[in-house]
């Protein structure tokens, strides 16, 4: 497995409005040796299932460490995208790239969070945790302080031993959340993660997401129908429509509650909706 | 509220007492109303035999070669069912090797292959073995099949997208996601296991509880018959609450409703005025004094 300061090096082609991007000031704080971001690319390709494809031409390059957010109708095919990086669907035509080598398969450093009952049931919150790093083969010790970390981090140290149906849907997002970071992912693809939440967990999960978020590095690609969820937690904001991604738009100042009415981001808030044709 | 279960219990011997007692009636003053019970034995009779029984070696032979057989070809059949469920459910190579042979074999009655178990197996014991296994086998893979095909995808996209194989999914997602299902199928293959086991001794037997209730009948020892009916449905019972409870044990991570059936609203409100008097009291006083505190 390459590291991510090698990526750097081998890539200097550095494609997309990220190249100019200076690394936001929340996301540079890395602890020494923490996980860097990985940098998936996808050139002509087309998306979806064998008999019916969803997306076709679609030219996307994220990159390490940055937040992707992709935004869209329901049915536009912002969940094929997700599991096709993710590797769970292969592509129809076109090529897929991780670190510019080939991406063929499903595997622990590009870790999937789900819209809702990904958690296995019959699992405590602790143990769906520990999943992850029993698979990467930690020892039973070690899993459980890691898995009990994750669990504080997240704020469920007291419902390490419920099991998820007696948890609320917000608790068992923030489970879903620390099992997928435990496994030390490069890259953290979300489908929907707070589209089952009221609007007040909702913000408080994009709270939480980018407080866990920092300091892991991790790239991630963040699917949301939500334009102000999208706009709030992405470096950029890809749209998806008509069964093509037409336009990634860069965020100004994103991760800052205050900017509301920041006209720049009125202007882009306006220009998403009325792509979105809403 | 509802019983508690102590009466609850009381209610259940109760109920077995009154048909015992109908059963004396009948039989000791030979009641003869188009049922003829003239020839039955009393309730007296058959524990009079079955006491005989009880303190003689040949009952306690019948017994434990009856459950030796009946453990061996369930744990088989548990065995084999499961492994080839999942087999047939997750693999399309083994649907289609393996499913049209199954379809074919199943409806025939575990029973009808006695004279297949003759010609196949040296002894009688391993043909009683293979029939009980037969029996309990369709109902366990069918209920696999079916509870492993049932299952959320996601579960195993979770894992696959935490870097686990193929036995990883197998251990963690298919087999304890199926685990209800799968339980489903074992509590009829017990029962299914006992009627063939019975019907298989009554034929070609020697030694068990279905060998000696046809013994018995053969030499006009009703009460004996009897015995072994009785004995029957203890062991039955015995063995498909052991498995049940198995079940209810392995799943109880399943979610259960609040609700409880037999609990209604009027059991409840003879207790209610109280509380709610109780509650109205109260719930003002604290609004008073937070009240107080606000100003």
């Amino acid at each position: 497995m390459s590291t991510s300061s090698d990526t750097e090096v081998t890539t200097p082609e550095v494609t997309g409005p990220e190249a100019s991007r200076p690394l936001l000031p929340e996301r540079e704080g890395q602890a020494p040796g923490a996980v860097r971001g990985t940098r998936l690319a996808l050139r002509h390709a087309a998306l979806g299932r064998p008999d019916a494809a969803v997306l076709s031409d679609v030219d996307l390059d994220i990159a390490p460490g940055e937040i992707l957010t992709v935004v869209g109708a329901s049915g536009c095919g912002k969940s094929t995208l997700l599991r096709t990086l993710a590797g769970l669907l292969p592509l129809l035509a076109g090529e897929i790239t991780q670190d510019g080598g080939p991406l063929t398969g499903p595997a622990a450093d590009r870790a999937l969070v789900f819209q809702e009952d990904a958690l296995l049931p019959w699992r405590t919150l602790r143990a769906n945790v520990e999943l992850p790093l029993a698979i990467k083969g930690l020892s039973r010790t070690e899993r459980r302080s890691q898995a009990d970390a994750w669990l504080d981090r997240v704020g469920l140290a007291a419902h390490a031993r419920q099991l998820p149906h007696r948890v609320s849907g917000g608790q068992r997002q923030r489970a879903q959340l620390a099992r997928a970071l435990a496994g030390a992912p490069r890259a953290v693809l979300m489908d929907e993660p707070f589209g089952a939440l009221d609007a007040q967990t909702r913000a408080g999960m994009q709270d939480l997401l980018v407080d866990v978020l920092g300091g892991t590095g991790a790239t991630v690609v963040f699917v949301t129908h939500d334009v102000d969820e999208a706009l709030f937690l992405g470096d950029r904001v890809a749209l998806l429509g008509n069964g093509r991604l037409t336009a990634v738009r860069e965020v100004p100042r994103p991760r800052d509650r205050t900017v509301h009415d920041d006209p720049a981001r009125v202007a882009l808030r306006r220009d998403v909706l009325s792509s979105l044709g809403t | 509220m509802s019983r508690r279960p102590l009466a609850r219990y009381a209610l259940r011997v109760t109920s077995l007492t009154v048909a015992l007692g109908v059963w004396q009636l009948l039989t000791s003053l030979n009641v003869d109303l188009w049922l003829r019970f003239s020839q039955f034995p009393t309730v007296a009779d058959v524990a009079r035999a079955f006491a005989d029984r009880l303190s003689g070696l040949d009952y306690w032979t019948d017994l434990t070669d009856s459950l030796t057989r009946i453990l061996t070809g369930f744990l088989l059949a548990a065995v084999l069912g499961v492994a080839t469920g999942v087999l047939v459910a997750r693999s399309r190579l083994a649907e289609d090797v393996l499913g049209p042979l199954l379809e074919v074999v199943r409806p025939i009655p575990a029973i009808a292959l006695v004279p297949v178990a003759i010609l196949l197996f040296p002894s009688n014991e391993q043909g009683i073995v293979f029939i009980t296994c037969t029996a309990a086998f369709f109902p366990v893979l069918v209920s696999t099949r079916h509870a492993v095909r049932a299952l959320t995808p996601v579960w195993e996209e979770a894992v696959l997208t935490m870097g686990g194989g193929r036995r990883r999914v197998l251990g963690s997602v298919v087999l304890p996601g199926a685990l209800p299902g799968i339980f489903g199928g074992l509590s009829v293959g017990i029962g299914v296991s006992w009627i063939c086991v019975i019907s298989a001794e009554m034929i070609s037997g020697q030694y068990g509880v279905g060998y000696r209730t046809w013994q018995d009948y053969t030499v006009v020892n009703y009460a004996g018959v009897f015995v072994g009916m009785v004995t029957i449905g203890v062991l039955g019972w015995l063995t498909s609450t052991a498995v049940e409870l198995l079940g209810r044990r392995l799943t109880r991570w399943l979610p259960r409703t609040s609700y409880v059936p037999g609990v209604r609203p009027r059991a409840t409100v003879p207790v209610s005025p109280a509380a709610a008097v109780t509650k109205t009291e109260t719930a003002p006083s604290t609004e008073e004094t937070r009240d107080e505190h606000l100003v």
